[in-house]
């Protein structure tokens, strides 16, 4: 009973970090993009984190975890329903690590965290209610049955060498990556931002806050990875925290640094983006790494970060806050990364892990396409041109973000 | 009397308020603008370089007697003055009557 409780307090105060990583978002994104648009990205990053945990209560807990199923697609029904002994208590034995309530609650501070990874990436164009229609469906139901296929017991996880994503590469990041993409594509960039072929800079307003941003994504990782021991095991807790950590520096040093050679300046979002690009990195194996081999993935994660960004500039994609090259790209790279690195390190690891950026890729980017591009064809999904000179907020809100002061703008 | 405008360096804001302060000036309103002219500023912002010429300078604007006018021109283009293109300038103009609210009177005086 001790062991229960020591456990599910870990896991509780994990579930805590991982909600206070919205706030981390929230910071982030607005801190990389104008004022104008302050209102709209943060009202967007709200509803993300209500209304996808009442989703997360209501269909997604169950879509995600949903017993015996065919390892596709399985229900357990709706609604939460605890599971109950003989005299109708909770029944404590649902697992050694948590209670049932704790693991509902802290899977579904998971969830909303796909969709946050999409606001950023569609920032300052894009139209609310569609946004609002997309996260119901990819959040409530799109996310919840692709994790079912690893976490939830599925096809990924009784492959003869299961695919492994400690606590979310694959299944947060870069399904969230994913629709980032295919919004992005079908988004279009934000006026301004090309001009005559070249890429403009549209500088956020708001530096520290985004600093403040990552810093908080930061400590909030140290609840998502080292929750997703799934106990309060002193051992694996304990390393996972040193491998996250280790990752984080070490993305943040490379990054800084290749991009210091490339452009011949000290950029501190390329810096934040690379902290961010390694804790993505760790992610999936978070548990089964070295110091050393974390080390080494978070700064594979930094370097490719800077390129990444580069890359999608010159692609003519627009994505503000960098959300693809640290989502997508690095969730890909950290889930390759467990088959190349640490304990399971192995070429028919590799291979699992290449099936399942494969098949998270199809499920992300066709249910991402339908989804946008339903909405695009009938109510559209971006706003007006005077609507997005003139900023978001007084269109969609009729408020203003900082009334009683006015920054420059450009 | 006449309104002595200046756009200067906000680096130089202290200096030229000291100066002013020195020949008798202590009246005056300022706020931060940014302004385009010849000075050229280099950023960049993830991997794009790019030039402005849109920089930040403080705009103060100052109502004097006519026998203040040249003192107080002097003291902006010496405290204000770097050597530097982008220094700033200074527009003088007329102005036509000044009142002092808290009295209601007008005229030169309410300068004092």
């Amino acid at each position: 009973m001790e062991l229960l409780t020591i456990n599910n307090v870990w896991m509780m105060i994990c579930t805590a970090l991982v909600f206070f990583m919205h706030l981390g978002f929230a910071f982030l994104e607005i801190g990389l993009t104008r004022q104008k648009n302050t209102i709209n990205i943060l009202f967007k990053n709200i509803f993300i984190i209500t209304v996808g945990l009442l989703l997360y209560a209501l269909v997604g807990f169950n879509l995600m975890y949903p017993g015996e199923f065919n390892g596709f697609l399985g229900f357990a029904g709706f609604g939460l329903e605890s599971p109950l002994t003989a005299e109708g208590a909770l029944d404590l034995t649902y697992s050694e690590g948590y209670t049932y309530w704790t693991d509902f609650l802290f899977q579904g501070m998971f969830a909303a965290t796909a969709a946050t990874i999409v606001s950023g990436a569609v920032a300052e164009r894009i139209k609310i209610f569609p946004f609002m229609i997309f996260v119901i469906l990819y959040v409530g139901f799109i996310y919840p049955i692709a994790g079912s296929w690893k976490w939830g017991g599925g096809f990924l996880q009784e492959l003869e060498t299961p695919f492994y994503d400690f606590a979310g590469s694959t299944l947060v990041h870069s399904v969230g990556g994913w629709a980032a993409l295919v919004a992005v594509c079908l988004l279009g960039s934000r006026i301004g931002k090309f001009k005559n072929g070249k890429i403009q800079a549209i500088p956020g307003h708001n530096i520290p806050l985004a600093t403040a941003g990552v810093l908080i994504l930061w400590l909030g990782w140290f609840g998502f990875n080292g929750g997703s021991v799934l106990s309060a095991d002193p051992g694996l807790t304990s390393l996972t925290l040193v491998t996250t950590c280790l990752a984080a520096a070490a993305g943040g040093v490379l990054a800084s640094l290749v991009s210091y050679l490339k452009y011949k300046n000290l950029d501190l979002t390329m810096f934040l983006n690379g902290i961010l690009g390694g804790l993505v990195g760790i992610t999936a194996g978070a548990d089964q790494m070295s110091p050393t081999d974390a080390i080494i993935i978070g700064a594979v994660a930094g370097a490719i970060i800077v390129f990444a960004v580069s890359l999608i500039d010159r692609l003519k994609l627009d994505d503000p806050v960098g959300a693809i090259a640290v989502h997508l790209v690095c969730g890909i790279w950290g889930t390759l990364a467990v088959g190349i690195f640490g304990e399971l390190a192995s070429g028919a690891q590799f291979v699992s892990q290449l099936i399942g950026v494969v098949a998270y890729a199809a499920i992300c980017i066709t249910s991402s396409f339908i989804i946008l591009f339903t909405l695009k064809k009938t109510v559209g999904i971006r706003v007006s041109e005077k609507e997005e000179l003139e900023g978001l907020d007084g269109f969609e809100h009729g408020m203003d973000a900082y009334p009683d002061f006015r920054l420059n703008e450009h | 009397m006449k309104k002595i405008e200046a756009i200067i360096r906000k680096s130089k804001y202290s200096a030229v308020r000291n100066a002013l302060h020195d020949v008798g000036v202590n009246f005056f309103s300022y706020w931060d603008v940014t302004g385009l002219g010849n000075e050229k500023e280099g950023h960049v912002y993830r991997g794009v370089s790019y030039s402005t010429s849109d920089i930040q300078r403080r705009y103060i604007s100052i109502v004097v007697n006519d026998d203040f006018e040249e003192p107080t021109i002097k003291a902006i283009l010496d405290s204000a003055v770097t050597g530097d293109v982008g220094d700033g300038k200074i527009f003088v103009s007329d102005v036509k009557e000044c009142y002092r609210i808290r009295t209601g009177e007008k005229g030169g005086n309410t300068l004092k």
